[in-house]
């Protein structure tokens, strides 16, 4: 094809390139695909508070500070970033222990620091601090990673994972130690030793079954395994999301139309269980439009990885890509009925503030370490 | 930069690189398995699930629970629930609201102010949320409605509890009332706990202990139809009633209180000294709470907040007065505890008191003088000038660092929403609140309880109680059993003289207050078979010019004095404290003294159970 503008559009792209690249540090690719899952979000969110619109409102802000989180993020160089590695992680872990120690609960957890103006959840802080640290850890030493190094750098995720389990938030707990495996796995290690953790992780898990989770817990494994064994109490939840999604069928019923939603079958619909919504909404179509959309997003995350230009950014853009994939599989894992309850929102779909602004950071880290790069090759 | 660190190996690229391509591969593998998964609970089982869906007839609704009831000390209902029927609509379910809302009102009258509160509720709520239109349906409109029910999709007829107070306006101020529950008000609260329910302690005991009396919310799981009407309950888990409260307050005893005092507004506390009890705390004017509780519109409420009386306020703990010669008794002891004057010791009053280079005159009430006056004629004449010298003596500090350990100028700790702390002014007082420093005039206005001095009708008969215990402090209470708050402990220490005779000497004069034949209450001590401890008061509201007479018929009457008067009785082992005090009465003697001995009379000589209090 050969349009007669042709030339003046590349023109035009090449100065919105630059613009956003080097002006603002902005992957163009990765902002138009949040930008889209965002609105989406929106939508769904609207018809889940069956159509009021001042939580939508307060949902714009949060997206604003988020937005601005990101713009932040992305202006701060990867090499700054590997350099306040250890004190961010160590803060983290202050953090995570005053929570324990002093910290505001809420629904049975303590999970919040009061900071007068607002409530902050440090394990947001290391959904962030634990991957950069172990992609610090890891590039310090030469390839390939040493037993003893891969045995440091399970420790250094199990301790921030073991308080915030504590706390307990086994949701947030799951997603901080998959950040912390998942930059471990691009690293490098070895098949061998990957096949042994899991095994030991294996092995754990009648441990922790045992002394490491509480009841609550306990019961959403158990009603995972069975949700019909306790169908109006904790199998509730599951039993009505399938039912939300099941009856969507290929089309949905509609957007604002959706029976489970808006007759408050379903609970937690603006939270946990948005996907719910969405999937008996907008049925198969939309269910698989959005996890392509999910999909693009981690593939763009690990393009950005396999075009970083020095070891840390490399494995710190496949970790935070593989942490935003894991966070998607597990809410929709969970909601679908193929996990457990982990309690998980939907990223930036769901109602809530804090994760969302961890999450747009994440991506504004992303975009850091992508344009940063020709600065130093040149 | 430090480029040298950044390391970037060919070899490391490689391996990372290969790993993200794997993860890439495993990431739309697990995308393929949700796809999977959800495309078969969407096709294969679609037909499973919409089914269940069409049919889905379960759902978790809340259950309030039902408020505690609260009992006077003789067990006599003060505040419990009825039950009544509310009419409330799902919007959503509606096409045209207004149309509906004139049916509705052609069949069963909805005010203006009713459609401008559903409104506003309807503003509030979410899609398919029942909203409130009327709190209390008569039979006949329950009837109506019912017949009319297939004209009116959307529209329900719900039975709810409402509060009920038996004695209507009597003690309104100390039970306070419960109300539709705000956002702000839900917002500092868990939400959890108000689901289902729209009521919330607004005021007084309610308020107060609203975590005791609400209880526990409940769940039901509800059968509903395909339009989610409910239409049984399969499963409940019972919401768990709130506390019952048992106040040491009597009943009887409080509407006598109330109507001692008439029209005029003021308050009686009547406590007992022993352990704190508050036997009856009342303010005038009242209100009905039952008005409220029902559901007022905000035009009443309006109307009813911005009355000039205040009948909303609670004077008795509220209310804060310049306590005048309530004062003399322990300043009296203050004087002699530390050491400014002897009990015995006479000062000439000639109606008249100066100080040294003031030009300002201060004068005794009677205009020619008491003569030579000891403590006890001080007190049961209410000689001022003896107290100007007294306050002159003492020094503004020493005097509040006595008054604040008989508890003026602070807080009684009656756990009772709205108290005010009182004033008991010192030099640093003055200095921190009005940045001005002290002047030497001050301390004798001080002296006579007028001044910056403010008290509390609680406080006063707080301080009146330590009087009557030799000075053993009390905490005022409400709730009999248990305490308010276990951990509230008097908010003084007891307070100790060298020279224990000296209590008696100050009771001796107060119960000639009422008793001797020159006492200023000598009118209310006929015909007892026990002796009052008591001390006038009257405190002056408007300043009145130098060298002009206070003539109670030419001011306006907001302007004349505030009348008080405490007292303990009986006198030899007090086991009632009453504190009254009238706003614009006048005189201490003659209004606020007889209300007194009205509130006595009834409770020494009441019967075992206290009934013939209450009617």
């Amino acid at each position: 094809m050969n349009w007669p503008d042709n030339g003046v559009n590349a023109v035009a792209r090449r100065a919105t390139g630059s613009l956003l690249q080097r002006g603002l540090h902005l992957d163009g690719v990765l902002l138009g695909l949040v930008a889209l899952l965002s609105g989406l979000g929106v939508i769904i969110l609207y018809s889940a508070f069956g159509a009021r619109i001042e939580p939508i409102q307060s949902h714009l802000v949060r997206l604003g500070v988020g937005a601005g989180g990101m713009l932040v993020a992305a202006q701060i160089p990867p090499w700054q970033l590997r350099r306040i590695a250890p004190w961010l992680f160590g803060l983290g872990v202050i953090l995570l222990v005053a929570v324990l120690v002093v910290g505001e609960s809420g629904g049975g957890a303590r999970r919040w620091l009061d900071l007068g103006i607002a409530g902050f959840q440090p394990s947001e802080l290391m959904k962030l601090a634990v991957p950069i640290m172990v992609a610090w850890v890891i590039a310090r030493a030469s390839m390939p990673v040493s037993l003893a190094r891969a045995a440091a750098t399970l420790l250094i995720i199990a301790v921030p994972v073991g308080l915030i389990g504590r706390q307990p938030d086994l949701g947030t707990a799951v997603l901080v130690a998959a950040s912390g495996a998942g930059v471990l796995f691009l690293g490098g290690i070895g098949w061998r030793l990957i096949a042994a953790l899991t095994a030991l992780v294996a092995a754990a898990v009648p441990l922790l079954w045992q002394f490491g989770m509480q009841d609550y817990q306990r019961e959403r494994v158990l009603t995972f395994l069975d949700p019909t064994r306790d169908p109006l109490g904790a199998g509730y939840n599951i039993i009505q999301s399938q039912i939300a999604i099941g009856s969507g069928g290929i089309h949905g019923k509609g957007w604002l139309n959706g029976t489970q939603a808006h007759l408050e079958f379903i609970p937690e619909r603006h939270t946990d269980f948005v996907f719910a919504v969405m999937a008996e909404e907008f049925g198969l179509v939309g269910v698989i439009g959005l996890l392509l959309l999910y999909l693009l997003i981690m593939l763009r995350g690990l393009w950005i990885a396999h075009e970083a230009q020095d070891h840390f950014s490399r494995l710190l853009a496949g970790g935070l890509a593989l942490t935003f994939f894991v966070y998607c599989f597990v809410n929709v894992g969970m909601v679908s009925g193929l996990l457990p309850v982990v309690g998980l929102p939907l990223p930036l779909i769901s109602y809530g503030g804090s994760a969302m602004v961890t999450l747009l950071v994440g991506f504004g880290i992303l975009m850091s370490i992508h344009t940063h790069r020709r600065m130093w090759s040149s | 930069m430090d480029l040298g660190t950044l390391r970037n190996t060919p070899e490391e690229r490689r391996v990372v690189r290969r790993r993200l391509l794997i993860a890439g591969v495993i990431g739309a593998l697990l995308c393929l398995l949700l796809a999977t998964r959800i495309a078969y609970l969407q096709t294969a089982r679609h037909d499973h699930f919409a089914a269940q869906s069409q049919d889905n007839r379960v759902r978790i609704a809340s259950v309030a629970p039902t408020r505690g009831i609260i009992h006077d000390r003789n067990a006599r209902v003060l505040a419990d629930n009825q039950s009544a029927f509310r009419l409330t609509i799902v919007p959503e379910r509606v096409d045209d609201l207004n149309a509906l809302l004139d049916q509705l009102d052609d069949l069963i009258d909805v005010s203006a102010a009713e459609r401008a509160a559903f409104h506003d509720a309807r503003e509030r709520s979410r899609g398919f949320q029942a909203i409130p239109l009327k709190r209390q349906l008569s039979e006949a409109a329950v009837a109506r409605i019912a017949v009319n029910r297939h004209r009116f999709p959307g529209v329900e007829v719900q039975p709810h509890l409402i509060r009920r107070y038996p004695y209507g306006s009597v003690a309104a101020h100390v039970i306070g009332y419960v109300g539709r529950i705000s956002e702000a008000e839900l917002s500092e609260r868990s939400r959890r706990d108000y689901r289902g329910s729209s009521v919330i302690g607004k005021t007084g005991l309610e308020k107060a202990h609203e975590s005791r009396l609400r209880g526990e919310m409940g769940s039901e799981r509800v059968e509903t139809n395909a339009l989610g009407r409910p239409v049984d309950v399969i499963e409940r888990d019972p919401p768990t009633p709130g506390e019952d409260l048992t106040l040491t307050l009597d009943i009887g005893l409080q509407r006598i209180a109330e109507e001692s005092l008439g029209d005029f507004r003021g308050a009686i506390v009547a406590m007992d000294p022993r352990n704190g009890a508050i036997l009856a705390l009342a303010s005038q004017p009242g209100f009905d709470p039952n008005a409220i509780s029902a559901g007022l519109d905000r035009e009443a409420f309006e109307t009813l907040s911005r009355d000039p009386d205040q009948p909303l306020y609670n004077r008795a703990i509220s209310g804060r007065y310049p306590p005048g010669s309530l004062i003399k008794p322990f300043l009296g002891i203050a004087g002699v505890a530390s050491g400014a004057i002897d009990a015995d010791e006479e000062i000439f009053s000639d109606g008249t008191y100066r100080l040294p280079n003031v030009s300002r005159v201060w004068r005794d009430w009677k205009r020619e003088g008491h003569g030579e006056v000891d403590l006890h004629k001080a007190i049961t004449e209410s000689v001022d000038s003896y107290y100007y010298e007294l306050a002159r003596r003492m020094g503004i500090d020493r005097m509040h660092a006595w008054m604040t350990r008989f508890g003026f100028g602070i807080d009684s700790g009656l756990a009772l929403p709205g108290e005010r702390q009182g004033i008991m002014p010192s030099r640093e007082w003055k200095a921190r609140t009005l940045g001005e420093s002290w002047y030497p005039g001050e301390t004798i206005n001080t002296g006579i309880g007028q001044g910056f001095t403010l008290s509390t009708p609680i406080q006063l008969a707080t301080s009146t109680a330590m009087l009557a215990n030799r000075g053993a402090p009390v905490v005022p209470h409400l709730l009999a059993g248990r305490p308010d708050n276990a951990d509230v402990q008097p908010r003084v220490e007891p307070v100790r003289i060298d020279d224990e005779t000296l209590w008696q000497t100050s009771i001796d004069a107060m119960v000639d207050v009422v008793h001797g034949d020159n006492g200023t209450a000598r009118a209310i001590g006929n015909d007892l078979d026990y002796r009052i401890a008591g001390k006038t008061g009257t405190a002056q509201v408007v300043g009145i010019p130098q060298g002009e007479e206070y003539d109670e018929d030419t001011l306006p009457a907001r302007h004349r004095d505030h009348a008080l008067f405490t007292a303990f009785a009986p006198a030899a082992s007090p086991r009632l404290v009453v504190t009254v005090l009238v706003e614009n009465g006048s005189s201490g003697s003659t209004t606020a003294a007889p209300m007194a001995r009205r509130v006595i009379e009834a409770w020494m000589n009441r019967g075992e159970d206290g009934s013939e209090l209450a009617r």
